[in-house]
C-alpha cells in the first residue's frame, strides 16, 4: 500500500481484496475437488494415469475434458474426441473477449494468463467493480483452481485404477451425471431448453446409423444452425 | 504415438489455443451478432448430446439399463440444490444399487 493512500481509504481497499481472495479461493476449493470426479470417470474410459493427468494439465477446462472422455469410452475415434473438446472450448474464446480489457496483460503474461480463462476464473472477475480487483479475483481463481483440480485429477485416476470394473461402482452412470450437472445451470433460458431437446433427439437419432463421436459432433451443428437462424441477442 | 495420446495432446493444445486468441484477438473480429448465438449454444446442445449418448447408448446401439435410474437420482439432487460431487456420486450409487439388487 502507497502512503499517499488515506488511511481509510486504504482499509477498505484491504477488505474488499481479502473478500475478492476469499470467494475465489471458495470457488477454487468446490471447483477443484470435483477434479477427483473427472480423474475416476477418465481412467474408467480407458485413459491412463498419465494421459488422465496430462490432460488435466494441459486442456485446463472441465467441461472440454469430460467431453473428451466422454467420446472415447463410447468409442469414438481421437478425431472426434478431440473435436468435441474444442467445440466445448469455444466458450472460453468468449470469456477471453470480455477479460481482456479487463486484465490489459500483454505478453508473456497474457500467454501465462490465457491458460486460466475457464468458467469459475470468468465469472470471480467480470463481476469486480475495478481492474485491479478483477485481475485479483481471476488470478486467485482461475489459480487454485489449476492446483486443486490437478491434485484431485490426481487422487481420482490413481483411487479409479485401484476400484476394478467401473460399471460395478455405477461410474458409467457418473459420466451423464456430471454432463447434466454441468449443462444444469443453462437450462433456465427457453433457448437453451429448445436447443437441448433438439441436440440430444439429434444425437440419439444418429447413434445407430454413424461411427461413435459423430452423433455429439453433429449436435454442435445443432447449435449453428439455431444460432444462425435465432433472432435475438444472446444474454 | 497412440491414438489416445493424439486426442489427449491435440485436445488439449486446441483448448488452450481457443482461449488465447479470446485474450488475443481483436473484440471485433468475434463479437458478432451470430458468432455470440452460436458460442452460447454450442455448449448446451453438446452437454445435452453428450447426456443422451453416455446414458442411453451402448456402442452403435440404443438401450436403457441402470445408467437411467441413475440420471434420474442426478436429476432429483439437482432439483434440491445439491453440490456437482454429490449430483455425480448419488448417480453413481443408485446406477450401482440398481445393478446390484438386480443381480
Amino acid at each position: 500500500m502507497s502512503g499517499a493512500i488515506p488511511p481509510s481509504h486504504s482499509d477498505a481497499v484491504v477488505a474488499a481484496r481479502r473478500g475478492v481472495v476469499r470467494d475465489g479461493l471458495g470457488v477454487a476449493l468446490a471447483t477443484g475437488t470435483y477434479g477427483i470426479s473427472f480423474g475416476a470417470v477418465s481412467v474408467a474410459s480407458g485413459l491412463s494415469v498419465t494421459q488422465t493427468c496430462v490432460l488435466s494439465l494441459l486442456m485446463f477446462t472441465g467441461a472440454s475434458q469430460f467431453a473428451l472422455v466422454g467420446v472415447v469410452a463410447s468409442g469414438g475415434a481421437p478425431v472426434s474426441a478431440a473435436a468435441t473438446a474444442w467445440l466445448l472450448g469455444t466458450r472460453n474464446t468468449l470469456y477471453g473477449l470480455r477479460l481482456g480489457p479487463l486484465l490489459g496483460w500483454r505478453g508473456r503474461r497474457r500467454v501465462l494468463a490465457a491458460h486460466l480463462v475457464i468458467d469459475e476464473s470468468t465469472a470471480m472477475s467480470v463481476t469486480r467493480p475495478d481492474n485491479d480487483l478483477a485481475r485479483l479475483g481471476f488470478l486467485v481463481t482461475g489459480g487454485g483452481v489449476f492446483v486443486l483440480w490437478n491434485l484431485f485429477t490426481l487422487l481420482g485416476a490413481v483411487g479409479g485404477t485401484v476400484l476394478g470394473d467401473p460399471r460395478t461402482y455405477g461410474l458409467d452412470a457418473a459420466v451423464g451425471a456430471a454432463f447434466l450437472a454441468l449443462l444444469w445451470p443453462r437450462l433456465a433460458d427457453p433457448l437453451h431448453r429448445l436447443a437441448a431437446v433438439l441436440a440430444a433427439a439429434v444425437a440419439l437419432g444418429l447413434v445407430p446409423v454413424t461411427a461413435a463421436g459423430v452423433p455429439v459432433l453433429a449436435a454442435g451443428g445443432v447449435a449453428l444452425l439455431m444460432g444462425l437462424l435465432a433472432r435475438r441477442e444472446a444474454p | 504415438m497412440s491414438g489416445l495420446w493424439l486426442a489427449v495432446l491435440a485436445g488439449g493444445v486446441g483448448c488452450y489455443l481457443l482461449k488465447l486468441a479470446g485474450l488475443a484477438v481483436p473484440p471485433a473480429v468475434l463479437d458478432r451478432g451470430w458468432v455470440r448465438r452460436t458460442a452460447d449454444l454450442v455448449p448446451v446442445a453438446l452437454l445435452a448430446a453428450l447426456v443422451a449418448v453416455q446414458v442411453a447408448s451402448d456402442g452403435p446401439r440404443l438401450v436403457l439399463d441402470a445408467r437411467v435410474a441413475g440420471l434420474a437420482a442426478a436429476v432429483v439432487l439437482l432439483v434440491l440444490r445439491a453440490p456437482f460431487l454429490l449430483v455425480v456420486a448419488g448417480a453413481a450409487a443408485s446406477a450401482a444399487l440398481l445393478r446390484l439388487l438386480a443381480g
